[in-house]
């Protein structure tokens, strides 16, 4: 196996614990600093792909991200908690060892599921697709487990960051265009939601979603 | 200048002279005087530039146009043949009337604007003849949908009104199921090529089955507008609510449009027609129009007794065109043409006697503020323009000879017993059997025009209030006397009418009875020849007329003048009130009784010991509670179910996402 493949193997073992850890993470601002990693990480993964297949557009997209998702949206996300004065823990549904059983479980069908894939796939990078799916999963089982508003947020944009390693790792990137695309409505869609949590403490004294249930139609 | 142009160009041209008028309703949309003075009789114009289009488009061959409007691609094909031109020809006879009328009925301040009724009356008519004119699916949806639209504004007129308002929901419930039903089998014609017109519909080969879903499609889809049973339930419902020039023409002319659409696509579309299809209209048919009658007897609403006559009209027309399907499918072109003579001949009368009575209970309306026929009574002296337009209308519907009513009734009669063993004995013992229950319907029917009229029109004045009651202005007369003469013409000159309509009948049954009809001049229709039956009009005009004539001078005679003395013994009747007079409802009274089981009844009957007792009963429709509301209860526990997904809890939600997603990406590889 090559040096370049390794080093990939490594980043997305990397990516894989840092999603279990965002799994397991009770504070919000640890939980931050995860995404940054996560962010970091990401970029490093899709320089080192560029580097070994020499595809020149993957080391926009490796700034793209390292400047979007490792410094921007953290810093604004770090600002948003200090705004709101929230550094609290987060509470789960579930209790920490049972979501980490199920991220197991998840981990497992995402290999299952991705070998077909990796049959058929002819890059250097196929094997991480599996890892792509279950940070894929795993964000949105942190999505479920977390009541507030700030954590399900941070796991919206971890799944963010699992589709692009997806597709970094299947088929070394998206398009520029489409790339361009999905960072401008990651960017977008996080100030919308910054406000939105400012209009949701507004109207409920709090950030916890449970408030919510109201709203339902008897 | 006219007569070079083509009856098609002439339609259009009508179709957007009435958009245009519609529109300049909005200008000044606040001005009655404008609207009713101006516009109404304008649009009445169009009917009479109509029915010179649809007598010369009858004879003529079908015409084509492709209009430059619709979505790139896709444009309007409209085509005029003798069917459509028959239609409209129809559509202007009734509209006329109904705008002269019109023209004096809207009053200030009742509800929806003048100048927005005036555009939503003329987009209505607008549609309805764009309907008749369509030869696209497309148009066809389009129209159908706009002239539901519009009629269902038009309904809801009075909508600050809760009863109204549910009314006119009813309607527009029950006719966007049945515009589903039409779209489907829109979709089952066009066979799988995705040619949407008419003429390649025309071209496909459908199976058997495929025919038959077609067929059963339009017949749901169509008779959801039509009000056949079990899908009438609107019709007493809109009826009453809906404004009574509106009432005029939705049960006058659009209920006909459903007539035309069910013809269009059994005769002219599907290429073959199975005879079951004929024996499952005919058997509905019959049953609405018994249904329809019954429940009119018992009314005690005068409009709603029209609208239960209405579906009586209209099982009758469905009868008719079940039995042309039948002779059809059984080749016996001469006994289809004379069915489909028949249904087409009783389409065009319904739309007159119908209009002309919805009109007249408008006046009622309008004069006395009431429309229960309690509280009516001996209006014939104070309004007596009204009075006798409403008694020709009304012995027109009764199926009277010399009148409109008796000739079309009367030859879908021959058409039940003319039919000389079908190729299968099962119809031939019921065929009989399905003239009798006809008979029945038109009997009935006599027995609640004299209901009707007699409670309105004769006897005493039931409130003292209606002896202040003033007849309608020259214009409203203009409209009911119009229609009256259509229903007398029509009545004295069918062999005209059956000559016309033998255009008509030969694209669609490849025969024509005109000439046989006709061939003893045209004083007399024999429809199948001489020696069997024959019908001269004129000479029963006559001859009424002559006997009530010298009944009348006689009784003036000998009867009058003569010196009479009071009788000692009053047979305990020293004066006669308002209140000795048969009621509707002791009118109806030996019809509740003999057909108890089909009514739901609830009575209140006072205690011997009330002090101020009431009586009431009212008689309800089965159906409601058979069908309607069970399948209301349905939808409701249905979505209280699915209401049992949605928690408000967003995790929930999540995780409804996140399960689906698994069971995709494990189940659909």
């Amino acid at each position: 196996m090559p040096f370049s493949a390794q080093l990939i193997n490594l980043m997305a073992a990397l990516l894989l614990l840092i999603a279990f850890a965002m799994l397991s993470q009770r504070r919000i601002l640890s939980l931050i600093y995860l995404f940054a990693w996560q962010g970091a990480v990401l970029a490093a993964n899709s320089v080192i792909v560029a580097w070994s297949t020499g595809q020149t557009h993957l080391y926009y997209s490796a700034l793209l991200t390292l400047a979007l998702k490792a410094i921007i949206l953290p810093w604004i996300l770090h600002r948003l908690i200090i705004r709101l004065n929230i550094k609290w823990d987060v509470e789960t549904l579930i209790n920490i060892p049972t979501t980490m059983l199920v991220g197991i479980a998840l981990v497992v069908i995402s290999f299952n599921l991705a070998l077909p894939v990796t049959q058929l796939a002819g890059t250097i990078t196929r094997g991480t697709l599996g890892i792509a799916i279950a940070m894929v999963l795993l964000s949105f089982l942190m999505m479920i487990t977390r009541r507030k508003a700030v954590p399900q947020v941070i796991g919206f944009l971890a799944m963010e960051n699992g589709l692009f390693f997806a597709a970094t790792s299947t088929t070394y990137g998206m398009p520029m265009v489409v790339e361009l695309g999905i960072a401008l409505d990651v960017l977008v869609g996080m100030l919308i939601l910054g406000i939105f949590f400012f209009q949701v403490r507004e109207a409920f004294d709090s950030l916890d979603l449970k408030h919510m249930e109201k709203l339902r139609e008897e | 200048m006219i007569l070079t142009t083509a009856p098609i160009d002439i339609v259009v041209g009508v179709v957007l002279y009435w958009i245009g008028i519609g529109l300049a309703g909005l200008v000044r949309p606040l001005s009655l005087r404008f609207i009713s003075r101006v516009l109404f009789p304008l649009g009445a114009m169009g009917g009479l530039v109509l029915m010179a289009a649809a007598l010369l488009g009858i004879p003529a061959a079908p015409a084509t146009r492709v209009l430059p409007l619709g979505l790139p691609d896709l444009p309007f094909h409209i085509r005029l043949d003798a069917l459509s031109a028959f239609f409209i020809g129809l559509l202007g006879v009734a509209v006329v009337g109904i705008s002269l009328f019109s023209t004096g009925y809207f009053r200030r301040g009742q509800g929806t604007a003048p100048g927005l009724l005036c555009l939503q009356y003329h987009l209505f008519l607008a549609a309805m003849v764009t309907v008749l004119l369509a030869d696209d699916a497309y148009l066809f949806m389009v129209a159908w949908e706009t002239m539901a639209i519009t009629s269902y504004f038009l309904v809801t007129s009075s909508h600050k009104i809760p009863e109204i308002r549910s009314a006119g929901f009813l309607y527009l419930l029950i006719a966007h199921i049945g515009a589903i039903a039409i779209l489907l089998c829109f979709g089952v014609l066009q066979g799988g090529r995705g040619d949407y017109t008419f003429a390649a519909m025309r071209e496909s080969e459908l199976s058997a089955f495929w025919s038959s879903a077609a067929f059963m499609l339009a017949l749901f889809g169509f008779g959801a507008k039509a009000g056949i049973l079990p899908l009438h339930v609107w019709l007493p419902e809109a009826h009453p609510a809906a404004p009574s020039p509106i009432s005029a023409l939705m049960s006058g002319v659009m209920l006909k449009t459903a007539i035309y659409g069910m013809l269009r696509v059994t005769f002219d579309l599907l290429q073959t027609q199975l005879w079951w299809w004929g024996a499952l209209a005919l058997a509905l048919g019959l049953l609405t129009a018994v249904f329809g009658v019954m429940f009119a007897a018992v009314q005690t609403d005068m409009k709603r007794l029209l609208a239960y006559s209405s579906i009586e009209n209209i099982g009758v027309i469905l009868a008719g065109i079940g039995l042309t399907i039948i002779f059809h499918a059984y080749g016996n072109p001469h006994l289809a043409a004379l069915s489909l003579v028949a249904t087409l001949y009783h389409s065009l009368n319904h739309a007159c006697f119908k209009s002309l009575l919805f009109l007249a209970t408008g006046s009622v309306l309008h004069a006395t503020h009431e429309r229960s026929l309690g509280k009516l009574g001996g209006l014939i002296r104070n309004m007596p323009w009204v009075a006798v337009t409403a008694l020709i209308g009304s012995l027109a519907i009764a199926g009277l000879p010399p009148l409109n009513g008796f000739v079309s009734e009367w030859l879908l009669l021959q058409a039940f017993l003319f039919s000389p063993g079908l190729a299968n004995p099962y119809l031939n013992m019921l065929v009989p059997v399905a003239a009798a229950a006809l008979v029945l319907a038109a009997a009935l029917s006599g027995y609640v025009m004299v209901k009707f009229y007699g409670v309105i029109f004769l006897g005493q004045y039931r409130e003292a209030r209606l002896a202040e009651a003033r007849d309608e202005g020259p214009w409203a007369r203009a409209g009911l006397v119009w229609l009256s003469a259509a229903c007398v013409l029509l009545g004295v000159l069918p062999v005209g009418v059956i000559l016309l309509l033998d255009h008509v009948t030969l694209p669609l049954v490849n025969f024509a009875i005109g000439t046989s009809a006709a061939r003893t001049g045209w004083l007399l229709i024999a429809p199948v020849s001489p020696e069997r039956a024959s019908y001269g009009p004129l000479l029963f005009l006559l001859g009424i007329t002559g006997t009530v004539l010298l009944t009348f001078a006689l009784v003036r005679r000998l009867y009058h003048g003569r010196v009479r003395r009071g009788d000692a013994w009053d047979c305990g009747f020293p004066a006669q009130n308002a209140r000795m007079q048969d009621t509707a409802e002791g009118f109806g009274q030996p019809i509740k009784q003999i057909f108890e089981p089909f009514f739901r009844i609830r009575r209140h009957l006072p205690s011997p010991f009330d002090a101020q007792p009431f009586y009431s009963a009212t008689s309800e429709d089965r159906l409601w509670y058979w069908l309607y509301l069970p399948v209301a209860r349905l939808n409701e526990r249905l979505a209280a179910w699915i209401g049992i997904l949605q928690h408000g809890r967003i995790y929930l939600y999540l995780l409804y996402s996140f399960v689906t997603l698994l069971a995709l990406l494990m189940f659909v590889r």
